[in-house]
């Protein structure tokens, strides 16, 4: 067994990986929730529960109509998208003058409703979604055996995190979400349909949580409340990061991964904890958070 | 507070209550309006919504419960602790959240809640899933045999109209009307020359504290400290009672946990016990849209109207 310094090599590389793609699920559900408060500076509550949606769209498309792993990547994320542009239509946009805490109460409300529905449906244990067959097996690598799904969650993040980053620093997409952003008052005067792009701002955003529940379903086990238990992490890594920067919520919620699989090795009893004493020590340090701009 | 006409009345219902309806449930409904109230302290009165309030009711809970079954405190004693403890923890996270403001304030306390959660999980003393069990309820001052349901009643009620009168006395005093200057326009309370976040630090330990009593309190009801007083299931509850009964008024929140408590009530015997998450959703979503200042607040709305 490979050891360094007394630490077991295979052990820590391991914990590392699992690190790595809760990381990669966080870094996609803060980069959600970063997207929908840059324009409509709201939170959306139901972020988690669109997650756990997505995982049983998956689940339900494979069992019911035969729609596989892949297409499912592509679909369901469409499907989920268009019932977040549905909610901010119907549902967000007749309080969006109002007091931003109802918009929070309000999503609060439509995550209380889907994990009931799906818990009255399906009760509270797991399902399982296979593993599609090109992702199965793994590589044998020389200190650690890596799974290839998990590999492939990592890789297939990480290129939906940068996309989404390219696409907003860098295209003209992009410049009008941040000009969105900054003053919408002013944009709308420009003539751009600035109640258009807000509803398609937070189908979009949704839709990443709806694609993290696909990617999730293999690897998790699919249930109603996996959304709420990651939900409230991945609120804490918002605090940590602050939602002031793109790049900023991806980062942090990779590291906080990190961090998180790191404490699993060595304190596992802590790595329930470790993510919101994180939180704890940012807040009595730099209260803005890390990548924070605002007070 | 005024001794009005009204409030005599009510207090008389109060009293005869327990030969009309069952004690436990008017000792649930009354710890869980002692609840709301505490929460609606920040929510109606300082404009901080905290989504991880049931941290305190739980902190309360366990505290009073584990002394109560190991050390053979009388029941005064052990809510007194309880109330203690959750308001020192209050103490340590009012401190943090009230850093930051708006949604982040929310974010924040609902992550510090769950911070506790998997504590009181992991804690050697607390019993894990199962919780503490067979708390027993003692002898009040060591003479009044607690065990008894109608006994119980008036203590949970003394408690209950003790906590309601300090939160009114609190949001009637100067300091009140400084926490609601701060709600109502935060720069300008600073450029007042207040200390904005002190303010709103003492505003959060006091309705910690009073959480705290709440749970301690229903904790020796159903001699029971559990994991669901700690859930954020539990936070969010507190937060519709607020909104359902009408968040800042002084009787919202009591008829908010009224109501709440008795749907779950009605629900939870029947076919539709599954149906309970499902309709508190509804019943978010509903308010949101269409019922913002609550029971309360509409009908005060109402009377404003034909008779002001």
């Amino acid at each position: 067994m490979a050891t360094f310094m007394g630490i077991n090599l295979f052990g820590l590389f391991g914990q590392l990986l699992v690190g790595l793609i809760n990381g990669s699920f966080y870094a996609l559900l803060s980069l959600g929730l970063a997207i929908i408060f840059g324009l409509l500076k709201i939170i959306n509550f139901a972020q988690g529960a669109i997650y756990m949606l997505g995982a049983f769209a998956a689940y339900l498309a494979l069992q019911y109509f035969g729609i596989g792993y892949w297409a499912a990547l592509i679909v369901v994320p469409l499907v989920v998208g268009l019932l977040g542009v549905l909610m901010e239509r119907f549902l967000i946009r007749p309080i969006a003058n109002e007091d931003h805490l109802y918009s929070l109460l309000l999503t609060f409300g439509v995550a209380l409703v889907l994990q009931g529905m799906f818990t009255h449906m399906f009760g509270s244990s797991g399902l399982s979604y296979a593993i599609p067959d090109a992702l199965k097996g793994g590589t044998k690598l020389p200190f650690m055996y890596l799974p290839n799904y998990r590999a492939w969650i990592i890789i297939a993040s990480l290129i939906v995190c940068v996309g989404t980053w390219w696409m907003i620093e860098k295209t003209k997409l992009g410049a009008y979400l941040r000009a969105g952003t900054e003053n919408p008052a002013l944009m709308q005067a420009f003539g751009i349909n600035v109640p258009l792009m807000v509803t398609l701002t937070f189908g979009f955003g949704v839709a990443l949580a709806g694609f993290a529940g696909v990617m999730a379903a293999p690897v998790y086990s699919v249930s109603p409340d996996m959304g709420s238990n990651i939900l409230i992490v991945v609120f804490a890594i918002v605090v940590i990061g602050g939602m002031g920067s793109i790049g900023g919520a991806i980062i942090t919620g990779l590291g906080m991964g990190i961090v998180e699989g790191l404490t699993k090795y060595f304190y596992p009893e802590a790595s329930n904890t470790v993510i919101f004493l994180v939180m704890v020590i940012v807040l009595l340090i730099k209260p803005a958070g890390l990548f924070g701009k605002e007070a | 507070m005024k001794i009005s006409k009204f409030n005599i009345v009510l207090l008389g219902l109060a009293l005869v209550a327990p030969f009309v309806f069952y004690p436990v449930l008017l000792m649930k409904v009354l710890c869980f309006a002692l609840f709301a109230c505490a929460f609606n302290l920040l929510l109606g009165f300082v404009g901080l919504l905290s989504f991880g309030h049931a941290v305190f009711l739980g902190t309360g809970g366990y505290v009073t419960g584990y002394l109560m079954m190991n050390t053979g405190l009388t029941p005064e004693l052990g809510i007194l602790a309880g109330t203690a403890a959750a308001a020192l923890l209050g103490a340590f996270y009012g401190k943090l959240s009230v850093k930051r403001e708006g949604i982040y304030f929310a974010m924040v306390t609902l992550a510090l809640a769950q911070l506790m959660f998997f504590v009181f999980l992991q804690a050697p003393f607390t019993g894990g899933e199962d919780g503490l069990q067979g708390i027993p309820r003692g002898h009040l001052f060591g003479l009044i045999d607690l065990s008894d349901n109608l006994n119980m009643y008036y203590f949970v009620l003394a408690v209950f109209l003790f906590g309601f009168w300090l939160i009114n006395r609190t949001v009637h005093s100067p300091f009140g009307q400084i926490l609601k200057a701060i709600r109502d326009n935060e720069p300008r309370a600073t450029s007042l020359g207040y200390n904005v976040n002190d303010y709103k630090w003492a505003a959060f330990v006091i309705s910690a504290a009073l959480a705290g009593l709440a749970g301690s309190t229903k904790t020796l009801v159903f001699q029971l400290a559990s994991l669901t007083d700690v859930h954020w299931h539990m936070s969010g509850e507190v937060v519709l009672m607020t909104l359902l009964g009408g968040m800042g008024t002084i009787f919202g929140p009591v008829v908010g946990a009224a109501v709440v408590v008795g749907i779950q009530n009605f629900l939870s015997g029947g076919e539709l016990g599954n149906y309970v998450h499902i309709i508190m959703g509804l019943i978010f979503i509903v308010c949101v849209l269409a019922f913002r200042s609550g029971i309360v607040g509409e009908i005060q709305k109402i009377v404003k109207r034909n008779f002001g």
